[in-house]
């Protein structure tokens, strides 16, 4: 947006100080200060994230059993058998990984969605002061700064069949359910998970909305009231539009976020997750550490990986191609 | 500006180069030494009420032991849901404990690691000789015509626990000894507004233990005698499905069990909402949820006819807890000797007393404090009608893939759903198929 | 409420909304506050009651009153130790992780340098991992390098920090980035010519002009920390145990103690939902100038 702008100042300062031929000790400081200071976040990122992330690339080629872990260099090479097993979809392995694929995308869409509308709807009704506004807004923060663990197992205790919340009022108090309803197995779960996942999610949609908002010049409005536009209007012409970019990478970070969520549905089903629940990064846990198969569960990660950078890069492509094109 | 890329091309080759050391593996050292010969560590699994129970019970014995030898053992009581995560990334780096506790189903799948100890005749000396411990035990230690990869500490066995109250108020003079007999007095139970029998539907192990009985009970196996997975035989398939249909058709389990993996069907047994339980060693977890020994009874586990015995008469799994000596130790001597220790009669006889199982030790079995009437029944079935778990290398997956199929079943038994043999069948095809080829 | 002088920013019109958007809010926010509270008065409700209340039925009312819950949580599980290991993990991650991230921001921020896209794509990157790929490979890397150097990494508090640190670093160094951009250039310039260093410049104007966004900051790094649950699993032991793991000890062999889970559950979420809500305002102001701008 305004990078360029703000970019010109510095490359006078910088490079043009190295002309001169006489302060060469200044101008190697100058232009390894940056590299200075990024030096040790570069060199976390090398070992907790890069390295290791080759290491398990590596892995994904390899026929990493029971039999092999415990010296992994005599494990034998597989060439891309992990990738064809995880791929053949007509087999049992592929057609589970091919299944829970489509339940997380399913799941992470209606999640991020619904994170999305109640986020932005809470913080636009909270946009102008009321009685009670600041503890609502507290209020509402509250699911996303508890730990992940406290509030999903909250929700378990609400879910159990015999003795849980949600049954107590849907079969109990309403009478909504013949028969009372299971939410940690079977077809429910998902809605369960779906349930816990926006709860816990929704609030960081808010939070960014809300901060989204402060940015929209208060005097779009006043045109517009000018103009004769009514508060409904005004949210949609003025509000939503100025939005767009926030929701661009609240989107993003969200989708990410909830895609390779682990903890969620680890700790509401434990370790093998129902059908139609089976997220994929429970999958994967199931596929390397409970089956004892790095190899392939490496290989299922890396393909993972590979789809999430190409959906990221084409939402960037196409969410900044449509902002360019909008903001001329 | 070159040397902050030779900074950073040094930074790259480093974490490269220690990625290449991680890849060969930390466990280079194969055979063990004595390089640190006054400490252990020792890795118990939970065996009590919690940690906490546990840390109680055994820390007073490895005091006893720091006093006999001057060697001191650090302790952790690691709970069973990250055990065996823990034992493979120990397993993977060689960074572990020098001892362990592994569940006895998983000997022959950490055997294939290569990480444990073999107990070869020499090991074995070194502890007392392997005629010390019971057949039925040493079963279950690992693959056949190997040297096995851990010795037993705890023996268990499963036992149908029933509630004496409710027995007599439906009118059953004596506990079921047949299936058929347990489910028409799971009517009478469910006349009188209990529920009868207590199920685990979403506990994989608990799954597996209860089928595996099953097929034996059908005459069938879920491992071929080369030891290839074959769950797909009709008689593995009626097997599962008789199991299952104790929720499905005869309606003994509560549906509500069918979600049940963290013992909730212990606790509803305890206080008096259901009737019987298949239960191994319950008697400790009984008594700490405040169950006095005299409300419930103990009977062995129900067959389809006849008498427990072995072939299809195999009522229990061999259950029980084995202790393994990681390969790489630094304190082998010390490693064995501690071993030896709470496998002697003494510590064997208060460990066992503890956590309400058999000691597996022969000469400590024939004590006093297990011939009561409760602990006799465990006794004789681990003597006569218990069978072990398949010794193969893929226990463990077959543990996840099988259990798992049982709890999708029991998911879809509760929800109202048929279940046939054909959809039996089917997910324990699909079970089988995600079996390692090997 | 504003006058048409001083506007505040973010506010709408002055005018009156009319009746139809006052209901939707009044029915939408009082629906949403139900969805939000309940389990939050399930957690504080079933904390109090005792143990019977919370494996039978559920109830909204407990039966009675206890506080035993909140005695027995210190000795059913460590607790305690747990507590002091949360806080000194989550709190050494937050503060190097901040520091590290203003450093990184600020080069990024303030200079031009070959590299820079490859740096900033890479460790934004870095968000897509997943965890489940590297969890193995890390703890290697830790046992290897503590092979190698004796310094333990592996199941010591100091590797878990650094993971934790490095979790959170993409996101605070993104985030500070774009709050940098938005102090203006000409005070640091100033700060230059004056005779500060680079360093001088960014202690002495960025930073103090960047505290909302660094709180921001701070405040996500010690959630990540506070609540991880796969890698605290498998690289801690005995004694260097986080609360979100510690956590799984109230689910025993025998019973599920639902009220001492739950009490528990508010102890270690109080001290991070409020230190939240306190530093809520910087929260809002942060990301207004940092992530969303």
């Amino acid at each position: 947006m305004t990078t360029t702008a703000f970019k010109e100042p510095v490359r006078r300062a910088a490079p043009g100080a190295a002309r001169e031929p006489r302060r060469r000790t200044g101008r190697l400081r100058r232009v390894s200060l940056p590299y200075l200071l990024l030096l040790p976040a570069l060199l976390l990122e090398l070992l907790v994230h890069l390295v290791p992330m080759a290491i398990g690339t590596v892995m994904s080629f390899k026929e990493l059993t029971q039999f092999y872990i415990r010296d992994w260099g005599t494990a034998p090479w597989s060439g891309l058998g992990n990738y064809q097993v995880s791929v053949d979809f007509d087999a049992p392995v592929g057609e589970a990984l091919l299944h829970s694929f489509f339940v997380t995308v399913g799941f992470t869409l209606l999640s991020v969605g619904l994170c999305w509308l109640i986020g932005t709807a809470a913080a636009v009704f909270m946009q102008d002061t009321f009685r009670g506004r600041g503890l609502l807004r507290a209020l509402f923060l509250v699911p996303y700064a508890l730990p992940v663990y406290t509030a999903v197992i909250t929700w378990v205790f609400m879910f159990q069949h015999d003795n849980g919340l949600v049954n107590h009022v849907l079969h109990d108090q309403l009478h909504l359910t013949g028969e009372p309803s299971f939410w940690l197995i079977g077809d429910n779960s998902f809605y369960a998970l779906l349930t816990v996942s926006v709860w816990k999610g929704w609030p960081f949609a808010f939070l960014i909305v809300t901060a989204g908002l402060q940015n929209i010049p208060r005097e779009l409005y006043e045109a517009a009231a000018l103009d004769g536009a009514g508060t409904w209007q005004q949210i949609r012409r003025i509000t939503l539009p100025s939005l767009r970019p926030v929701n661009q990478v609240l989107v993003l970070v969200l989708f990410l976020w909830t895609f390779n969520d682990f903890n969620t549905p680890y700790v509401l089903f434990g370790k093998s997750a129902p059908e139609a629940a089976d997220l994929i990064s429970v999958h994967i846990y199931q596929a390397s550490f409970v089956t004892w198969n790095f190899g392939t569960g490496s290989a299922m990660s890396v393909l993972l990986l590979l789809f999430l950078l190409v959906v990221t890069g084409l939402y960037l492509l196409f969410t900044s191609r449509g902002r360019r094109a909008a903001d001329v | 500006m070159r040397s902050i890329r030779a900074a950073a091309v040094g930074a790259v080759t480093l974490s490269l180069a220690l990625a290449a050391t991680a890849c060969g593996g930390g466990s280079s050292t194969g055979g063990g030494s004595n390089d640190s010969p006054k400490t252990l560590t020792y890795w118990a699994s939970n065996q009590g009420a919690s940690v906490a129970v546990d840390k109680k019970v055994l820390q007073p014995e490895l005091d006893k032991f720091e006093k006999q030898t001057g060697i001191k053992v650090e302790l952790e009581v690691v709970p069973w849901s990250d055990l065996l995560n823990r034992i493979l990334t120990a397993t993977t780096s060689g960074q572990g404990p020098d001892v362990l506790n592994i569940g006895n189903t998983w000997s022959a799948s950490l055997q294939a690691t290569g990480a444990l100890l073999p107990w070869d005749a020499k090991n074995f000396a070194r502890i007392g000789g392997r005629d010390r411990f019971a057949d039925t035990a040493l079963g279950s230690t690992g693959a056949q015509g190997k040297d096995p990869a851990a010795i037993p500490l705890y023996s268990m066995a499963y036992a149908l626990y029933y509630n004496k109250k409710i027995f007599a108020e439906a009118g059953i003079a004596r506990p079921p000894a047949t299936w058929a007999e347990l489910t028409a007095d799971s009517k009478k139970i469910q006349a009188k507004g209990k529920s009868a029998l207590g199920a685990e539907g979403s506990n994989l192990s608990e799954n597996i233990h209860h089928v595996f009985v099953f097929a034996k009970q059908h005459g069938a196996d879920f491992f071929t005698a080369d030891g290839k997975p074959d769950f797909t035989s009709p008689k593995v398939v009626e097997a599962v499905k008789s199991y299952v249909d104790l929720m499905a058709k005869d309606k003994a389990i509560p549906t509500g069990d069918a979600e049940y993996a963290q013992n909730q069907s212990v606790s509803d047994f305890a206080k008096g909402k259901l009737a019987m339980l298949l239960w191994q060693s319950a008697a400790a977890n009984l008594k700490s949820q405040g169950m006095s020994e005299d409300a419930y009874g103990i009977a062995p586990v129900p067959v389809i006819s006849g008498k427990p015995g072995s072939g299809t008469q195999v009522n229990s799994a061999v259950m029980g807890i084995n202790m393994a000596v990681f390969k790489n130790t630094d304190n082998l001597d010390g490693a064995t000797r501690f071993v030896k220790f709470m496998t002697s009669d003494e510590e064997q006889k208060i460990l066992n007393t503890a956590y309400s199982s058999i000691p597996p030790v022969k000469s400590a079995q024939a004590d006093a404090a297990f011939g009561t009437p409760a602990t006799a029944v465990l006794k004789d079935t681990l003597a006569v009608s218990a069978a072990a778990l398949p010794q193969v290398a893929s226990e463990s997956q077959f543990e996840t893939a099988v259990g798992t199929a049982v709890k999708a079943l029991f998911a879809d038994a509760a929800a109202g759903r048929a279940v046939t043999a054909d959809s039996v069948e089917a997910k324990l095809q699909k079970a089988q198929q995600q079996m390692p080829a090997a | 409420m504003s006058s048409t002088r001083s506007p505040v920013p973010g506010t709408r019109s002055p005018m009156a909304p009319p009746r139809s958007f006052l209901w939707s809010r009044r029915i939408f926010l009082t629906l949403l506050t139900g969805f939000v509270l309940i389990p939050v008065y399930v957690m504080v409700s079933s904390s109090l009651k005792p143990l019977a209340d919370v494996t039978g039925k559920f109830r909204w009312l407990p039966s009675g009153l206890t506080v035993r819950p909140y005695i027995d949580i210190w000795s059913t599980v460590p607790l305690a130790k747990y507590f002091v290991n949360s806080l000194i993990v989550a709190g050494a991650a937050t503060i190097a992780s901040v520091v590290i991230a203003v450093f990184a921001a600020y080069a990024v921020s303030r200079y031009d340098f070959r590299g820079k896209r490859v740096f900033t794509v890479t460790v934004l990157s870095t968000q897509m991992f997943p965890g489940i790929l590297f969890l193995l490979p890390l703890f290697l890397i830790y046992v290897n390098i503590g092979n190698a150097t004796g310094i333990a990494l592996f199941g010591s508090r100091g590797g878990l920090i650094l993971t934790y640190l490095t979790f959170s670093l993409p996101f605070s160094i993104w985030m500070l980035i774009g709050y940098f951009d938005s102090v203006p250039r000409d005070l640091d310039e100033a700060a230059l010519v004056d005779g500060c260093g680079p360093f001088g410049a960014l202690l002495r104007i960025v930073v103090p002009a960047a505290v909302p966004g660094i709180v921001a900051v701070a405040v996500y790094a010690f959630m990540t920390a506070w609540g991880e649950v796969l890698f605290a699993s498998v690289m801690t032991n005995d004694t260097t145990r986080t609360l979100a793991v510690g956590l799984q000890g109230y689910s025993t062999l025998s019973d599920v103690y639902w009220n001492q889970i739950m009490a528990a559950s508010l102890v270690v979420s109080v001290p991070v939902v409020a230190g939240f809500l306190l530093l809520q305002r910087y929260l809002v102001a942060g990301l207004t100038a940092g992530a969303v701008k």
